[in-house]
């Protein structure tokens, strides 16, 4: 095709010409220059360390000013991630620096899951690149980009070798991020410990597969010290922000009994190396190197993860657009047919719950009735029992009068009497108490019987008339 | 009339000679994280080369490493004055990567000593008693922190009813002077805010001259102790040959009172209060340990709890009152117990007769 034959030809005739006089794109490095200066710089840290091991007090000093922090307590539940932006500028070069801190590292009893919020975190820089670079409106060069360029990791002193914290961390983070291992905290250690532990840290960092950055030795310019370099690795420093004088002047140092330990004496601690690898050196080539290796290598596992791929199984490239558009026409199958069946679902939900609420209506019902009809038959028997009680009251009224008239017939007879029978009777009456309502109204018979003569001849009409019951001696006796 | 001489002064003479021709031991238990000059420090103390040889593991062997509890026994001489110093060393303490309950060890380390005490106290044959029981527990406090650490914090709290313990700020050639003095105010502050007892030195008598009353002071107030250990005697440029750490901008002695507080712990350890530290461990925690065995045997179940007969250093003048105390109380539960249950019966009996007697009236 003739895209392809045009390329070819452009391999086959690259040749070397020589120039007659002085063009002039040799200013193409400036204008490069003069572009990025005004479009300011931006570079991003990560410092990782334990709580106390001087991350802050180092980014201090090593870009001379003051970042405000406060201090970090020991007993957060889990690590997370601070960042601060910070603009800064140094004769006509802006520097947009974001330096991010690991708050409550190292803290925790388990420390398991340490590692996890910082690499959640880098990846979700890389992320954000990635989303602003698949976008259709782009606007790449004005975005902010805040993927990490370098993760400084601080290593505790302890003269012996690296924690098994640190190894765990570092080994998750090499193939994300640039990683330059330090010493914190270095004046505590003397010469001859300090070169036996710089020794052991990169033995074991080496033998467990850890890459840490490595200068880069490609630049005829910077080959030398950054070569030199590379054998000092890991740096110790010491960060202080507090100025001493020492001789006749003003030292960053820090200022102990036995003597000064001076920030910026290659003798004392690596705090110059530092800076100068860092910013004055390779600050362009981690920058590089983040975009160039470890972003790119985040873009093809996400992508390869996406479905995305290189090449056809004919080993035609693929267009994005192509399985971009595919991949959409499928998404949407898919949505339609998870709605479809979440409509389903719903429709039968509510045939059930419908039949279910009718057949509580229906039971509702049938109870109704049920408790009509029982409370009908209640009331019925309740009517039959009152009735069957008047029938009594009745009877007892009507034997109680006939009880009383014949009580009254026979106290009449009984009035000739004497008193003592009295007593008797009221003994009589007394010990039998049952009868509570028979003997107050026997009481009142008898009181009226001594009062009023018998005047019934025969007992049958005694009977009817209690008064004449009561007197008559005969019916006394029996009565009682 | 001059009183006549009885000679009952020469006692103390006499103890000392005794306890000369015995012999002394101490346990001395150290823990901390690796790498914060633990074993430096003790060689330092006791003069000696205990950790000669060492093997010191890589951090990939670390990070599933279980605490190990080593004992180093060796015997010292001073002047005719022997001592079995015992050295418990916790390597592993805080090296794992998942560090939970990784103190349990040595909290049943201490509770074991203590248990073999027990046992050879109440045993038949106790000519030859074997004291293993941790006299002191040096804990090592990184200076690289802004105070104590959460892991710090639970593994005092599970020990600090059991042993005596003396923090100490490690490696503290890292701090200046400010730093130092902001961080033992931290960490004091944090064992004041978390609970924990520490060993309290004794209250000096009232009789005492006045540099001792000082010294006691100023003892208490560098609490805790910020120490350097070193194993390399320095000889060059010195008066004198002296432990020391040798810097590109100066020299560490750590001999020198204004460098570090290594020599009042020595002083505090070994000179004054080796012997507060044993009888301490033997009045106060033994006591607690073997009161709380003793409950624990004999009411089992009982919702009671051993810690109401907590003994404090002030009160272990009515040490011997406590179990007495325990079982009259027991007693007189048990009275009262009786008085109501009698009481009770009384009531229902009166109760019973009352309607006895109304039924007989109304009948």
């Amino acid at each position: 095709m003739a895209a392809t034959d045009i390329d070819k030809s452009s391999n086959e005739e690259k040749r070397n010409l020589s120039l007659g006089g002085h063009v002039g794109f040799d200013s193409l490095p400036d204008q490069l220059v003069s572009k990025s200066v005004a479009q300011g710089f931006c570079f991003n840290i990560l410092c990782v360390g334990e709580t106390g091991i001087g991350k802050s007090t180092l980014m201090n000093t090593l870009f001379n000013t003051t970042f405000e922090n406060e201090e970090a307590s020991h007993y957060q539940n889990g690590v997370y991630l601070r960042p601060r932006t910070y603009d800064l500028q140094e004769s006509n070069v802006h520097l947009k620096l974001t330096i991010v801190d690991t708050v409550g590292f190292g803290d925790q009893i388990n420390k398991e899951q340490s590692y996890k919020p910082i690499v959640d975190y880098i990846d979700t820089q890389f992320e954000n690149y990635l989303q602003e670079e698949l976008k259709i409106k782009r606007a790449l060069f004005n975005c902010h980009d805040t993927r990490i360029h370098i993760c400084l990791y601080f290593i505790a002193p302890t003269g012996h070798s690296l924690k098994s914290l640190d190894l765990v961390t570092m080994k998750k983070l090499d193939s994300k991020v640039n990683i330059i291992p330090i010493i914190a905290k270095a004046d505590t250690i003397s010469k001859s410990e300090l070169h036996k532990f710089k020794i052991k840290i990169m033995s074991e960092l080496v033998s467990n597969g850890v890459q840490i950055y490595q200068f880069p030795t490609d630049d005829e310019a910077v080959t030398e010290i950054n070569a030199s370099m590379n054998a000092h690795l890991p740096f110790a420093v010491v960060g202080s922000t507090e100025e001493v004088k020492v001789g006749n002047k003003l030292v960053r140092a820090r200022q102990y009994p036995w003597g000064v330990v001076q920030v910026e004496n290659e003798s004392h601690c690596d705090f110059v190396k530092l800076r100068e690898m860092l910013i004055r050196v390779n600050m362009e080539d981690l920058r590089e190197q983040t975009h160039a290796r470890h972003y790119e290598l985040y873009r093809r596992c996400k992508l390869e993860e996406m479905g995305f791929k290189d090449t056809d199984p004919d080993s035609q490239p693929f267009s994005l657009q192509e399985t971009y558009e595919a991949k959409r026409k499928e998404f949407m199958g898919d949505l339609q047919h998870k709605e479809e069946e979440m409509r389903q679902m719903f429709v039968n939900k509510v045939k059930e719950t419908e039949a279910e609420l009718k057949e509580k209506e229906r039971e509702l019902h049938d109870k109704f009735e049920q408790l009509k009809r029982m409370h009908q038959e209640e009331k019925r028997k309740v009517e039959e029992k009152r009735r069957d009680l008047e029938e009594e009251m009745n009877a007892f009224n009507r034997r109680k009068v006939a009880a009383e008239t014949l009580q009254a017939q026979s106290l009449q007879a009984a009035s000739q009497q004497p008193l003592k029978k009295d007593k008797d009777k009221k003994k009589s009456v007394k010990t039998e108490n049952q009868s509570g309502a028979n003997l107050s109204s026997s009481k009142v018979m008898i009181a009226k019987a001594n009062m009023e003569p018998l005047n019934c001849d025969s007992w049958w009409q005694a009977m009817q008339c209690c008064t004449c019951l009561v007197k008559n001696a005969a019916w006394r006796e029996g009565f009682f | 009339m001059d009183k006549e001489y009885v000679g009952f002064a020469t006692l103390p003479s006499q103890v000392h000679r005794k306890s000369v021709k015995r012999g002394f031991d101490f346990t001395l238990m150290v823990a901390g994280e690796s790498g914060l000059g633990k074993s430096t420090l003790v060689d330092s103390l006791f003069l000696t080369d205990l950790y000669s040889e060492r093997k010191i593991l890589n951090a990939e062997e670390r990070i599933s490493q279980t605490l190990e509890i080593t004992r180093n026994a060796v015997e010292i001489e001073e002047r005719g004055v022997k001592v079995k110093l015992t050295i418990v060393d916790t390597p592993g303490f805080g090296d794992a990567v998942d560090n939970a309950d990784c103190w349990t060890p040595i909290a049943r380390y201490i509770n074991e000593q203590f248990e073999q005490y027990f046992r050879d106290e109440s045993g038949l044959n106790r000519k030859n008693i074997q004291d293993n029981r941790v006299h002191c527990l040096l804990y090592f406090i990184s200076p690289c922190g802004h105070g104590l650490r959460p892991i710090d914090v639970e593994f005092l709290k599970a020990v600090h009813d059991k042993v005596n313990i003396v923090p100490v700020i490690a490696k503290s050639d890292t701090l200046t002077p400010r730093e130092v003095k902001n961080l033992k105010q931290r960490v004091r502050d944090e064992i004041e805010e978390f609970g924990i007892t520490i060993y309290q030195f004794p209250d000096c008598d009232s009789d005492e001259d006045e540099e001792f009353k000082q010294q006691d002071t100023a003892l208490k107030d560098s609490f805790p102790f910020a120490v350097i250990g070193s194993n390399t005697v320095i000889r060059e440029n010195v008066e004198r040959p002296m432990r020391g750490r040798v810097y590109p901008w100066g020299v560490v002695e750590v001999d020198n009172p204004s460098h570090c507080d290594f020599v009042k712990l020595r002083n505090m350890l070994i000179q004054t209060h080796m012997q507060d530290l044993k009888d301490v461990t033997q009045e106060v925690h033994y006591e607690n340990y073997r009161a709380q065995c003793i409950q624990n045997l004999s009411r089992s179940g009982a919702k009671e709890r051993a810690s109401r007969n907590k003994i404090s250093r002030q009160s272990i003048t009515e040490l011997s009152l406590v179990p007495l105390a325990d079982t009259e109380k027991l007693i007189r539960e048990k009275d009262e117990e009786l008085r109501r249950m009698q009481e009770m019966l009384q009531k229902m009996q009166q109760q019973m007769q009352q309607s006895q007697g109304e039924q007989s009236d109304t009948l």
